[in-house]
């Protein structure tokens, strides 16, 4: 009973706001519809709405999904530093963390259906109802630490706010166990996200020992940088005290991560070009382009250069304490992973193919579509689950505020249109 | 080998208990699925049908029929649809000799005939190779697109690809659904209704033999082959992926592949490699062969020789 009161008040937490916010909302409402009816073309002509064929059979939809697994990952491993260096407000740090992986693993598993060509039947791979082939296959290994993944996060995070909205205080032997499992969850999910790719000697690409701690390296590069906006965010609106030492630290942290990944890119195109063997011609078609084939090339240099530039950013001491350059080094480090762990994984593994023929992918109208749809649900999501946290953490929300806060308010708010109900008039007023 | 041990120890009965119960509760959410599959022409029977190898034998017989039906309504002739197993002591290889191709690609098309391949969009379970005889086996230089006035071209050979028919499949393994696998006799299937279409096994084939139904598959009614076996030339939905079963349909029947019969050549050959009288192990017996890609330890059961 209880429980219903938390969701209610939740909806109407989030709910509550302004123009800015409902212009927001609206925006990704509208994407969303746009990429739910590019999905149901889909669905009706197949998968040749998407520019995948036999020879490039994985495309963008598997390069977000990679891209994104990494983000899940590592938001989580904020926790690990957080603990050593004993920030303080180490609650919100996992708190915030946990809702960035679970919008993040919702958005992974959605291109995962989107990518496949009978989403009716995922229940095939389920263990007692269909035929899971369990340990044989990594996907099986993949989708089942992801779901646990998931569900662990959202355990976690549902059982932290709804203990502050009861007014309780919540079981620290429950949660910390649970907390200090995620962790090597976290790895887990980007380990064995690796795996599916570098298990296959087929794609010479991939096939390398190097592309999973590349995983791991660039995974903690991309999961804080977003985390190091959102906190600067959380405290400029709230009363989330957090220290500018705090991000200092992070960024840090993120300069060595990003010097181990483009030490083992590094590492990686040396060996490659050195050897000069015929599987040079994927990374070739990467970084060189082959003939006219040159698509990828300007992403790759791009990626390339964006994360030796964040690395010096945040590496002196005075670009990484000042916030403009820290938050330029924060963009930069993210869109270097999302080229390096989307197209520029999945791409050039199948370009050229198996038997040498090259059919130049680039993602079609269809994918973007699907892929706009899919982003802005998770931001719908992140924004939700942000809101809500905010509310019951920062403004003390809680379950004798609920009778108060009723939807005619809210929505007689949006009509008057005073800009956004201050925060604190709403709940300590 | 991996795939084998499903099932182990669990009683029939019990096996059939889970199975009905398993079928009501899958219904209701089946309903609200065929709801939001508004493209997805599936029925119901279709959507709960279980993995090929876990069906009983009256199981089968009932899809098998109602397949039949459909397929013949579909298309307006009447269709077999075999699940014949297969034959004790036979262990299907076969041989290719590159000094005998011309690159016609003859067989291409009697594959696509023979075995209901999609018309449009177009689906090729073989792949010729067009090779500089200057560089030897190099799929980097190789072309499958040649269109010369006439074959085979001055100083060029021809290297035709299929399905490998792995000994250690890379494909079967790394699929999620077991809805492929290596026979006793050696084939590797695919269940069109189990695929839930990942396309996994293609990325892992070395062998790019692994096809991808991208759109609706169509196939002319006159042109359409109405003997089918199960986990061969039965037409295909979209959204699954297909590959060469050495015409599973014939080979099973006792007959030579519709690849082995157009060859103008008499390049290619077929047969069990457990006779020690047959054919193929008389190739392996005197000709020296070669296999594609042996580094990746797939051990295929197709052999490339040179006859003469």
């Amino acid at each position: 009973m209880k429980f219903i009161k938390f969701i209610l008040l939740s909806i109407k937490i989030f709910l509550r706001g302004g123009k800015y916010f409902y212009l927001w909302i609206s925006f990704l409402l509208l994407l969303i519809l746009w990429g739910v009816t590019g999905y149901i073309n889909q669905i009706s002509d197949g998968l040749i709405v998407t520019s995948m064929r036999d020879s490039v059979s994985w495309g963008f939809y598997i390069g977000n999904f990679t891209f994104l697994v990494g983000v899940a990952a590592a938001s989580i491993m904020l926790v690990i530093p957080a603990y050593i260096y004993e920030w303080k407000p180490i609650k919100e740090v996992v708190i915030f963390g946990e809702i960035l992986a679970i919008s993040s693993v919702i958005m992974c598993l959605l291109f995962i259906i989107a990518d496949m060509g009978q989403p009716l039947r995922f229940w095939h791979m389920l263990p007692i109802l269909g035929t899971m082939n369990f340990p044989s296959s990594i996907l099986t290994w993949d989708a089942m630490v992801l779901n646990s993944y998931l569900f662990l996060n959202l355990f976690i995070v549902t059982y932290l706010l709804y203990h502050a909205f009861i007014k309780k205080e919540y079981n620290k032997s429950i949660v910390m166990p649970l907390i200090l499992l995620s962790i090597p969850l976290a790895v887990g999910i980007h380990t064995v996200t690796a795996f599916l790719y570098n298990g296959m000697p087929a794609r010479h690409y991939w096939n390398s020992a190097i592309l999973t701690p590349k995983f791991i390296a660039s995974a903690f590069c991309s999961g804080p940088a977003v985390m190091l906006i959102l906190f600067q965010i959380l405290r400029k609106i709230t009363s989330f005290q957090i220290k500018d030492e705090v991000f200092w630290k992070i960024a840090e942290l993120m300069a060595y991560a990003m010097f181990l990944n483009l030490f083992l890119t590094g590492s990686e195109i040396f060996k490659e070009y050195y050897s000069d063997t015929e599987h040079l011609i994927y990374h070739k078609y990467l970084y060189t382009g082959i003939g006219k084939h040159n698509d990828l090339v300007i992403y790759a240099w791009s990626s390339i250069i964006m994360g030796i530039a964040a690395f010096f950013l945040f590496l002196i001491p005075k670009t990484r304490t000042n916030f403009l350059t820290l938050n330029i080094g924060a963009v930069f480090i993210y869109l270097s992973v999302y080229v390096e762990k989307g197209i520029g994984l999945i791409i050039p593994a199948f370009t050229p193919d198996v038997l040498g023929q090259f059919y130049i992918y680039t993602p079609s109208w269809a994918e973007l579509r699907v892929a706009a749809g899919i982003f802005s649900l998770g931001f719908l999501l992140f924004t939700f689950m942000v809101k809500v946290a905010i509310a019951i953490i920062f403004e003390d929300f809680n379950i004798d505020k609920l009778s108060s806060l009723t939807f005619r308010d809210i929505f007689k708010n949006i009509i008057d249109d005073k800009s956004a109900p201050k925060p604190e008039s709403a709940s300590r007023g | 080998m991996k795939n084998k041990i499903e099932n182990a120890g669990i009683p029939m009965e019990e096996k059939d208990k889970s199975t009905t119960t398993r079928k009501n509760l899958l219904k209701t959410a089946a309903a609200a699925g065929m709801m939001l599959a508004t493209g997805c022409k599936m029925s119901m029977e279709e959507f709960l049908q279980k993995n090929f190898k876990t069906l009983t034998d009256s199981e089968k017989k009932e899809i098998i029929t109602r397949l039949e039906s459909e397929y013949s309504k579909k298309y307006g002739k009447k269709f077999t649809v075999s699940a014949q197993e297969p034959i004790e002591g036979t262990l299907f290889g076969y041989a290719l000799d590159i000094s005998r191709c011309i690159g016609c690609r003859r067989c291409v098309y009697a594959c696509v005939n023979e075995n209901n391949q999609s018309r449009k969009p177009q689906v090729h379970w073989i792949q010729v190779l067009q090779m500089d005889k200057e560089k030897g086996i190099d799929y980097h230089h190789s072309d499958t697109h040649y269109n010369p006035p006439k074959v085979p071209l001055e100083g060029h050979f021809y290297l035709p690809v299929a399905c490998q028919q792995c000994r250690n499949p890379q494909c079967t393994t790394v699929c999620p659904v077991k809805a492929t696998w290596q026979e006793i006799d050696g084939i590797v299937v695919v269940d069109y209704n189990w695929c839930i279409g990942c396309r996994n096994c293609m990325a892992a084939c070395p062998y790019g033999a692994r096809h991808f139904n991208w759109g609706q598959p169509s196939i002319p009614n006159e042109e359409v082959n109405p003997e089918t076996h199960y986990l061969g030339n039965r037409p295909r939905m979209k959204g699954v992926v297909e590959k060469c079963t050495f015409c599973i349909q014939r080979a099973r029947a006792g007959l030579y592949p519709s690849c082995v019969e157009v060859c103008p050549v008499g390049a290619r050959k077929f047969g069990n490699l457990l006779d020690p009288e047959s054919e193929i192990r008389y190739i392996l017996k005197t000709k020296r062969v070669l296999i594609l890609k042996e580094d990746l330890n797939t051990q295929p059961k197709f052999y490339y020789f040179f006859g003469v």
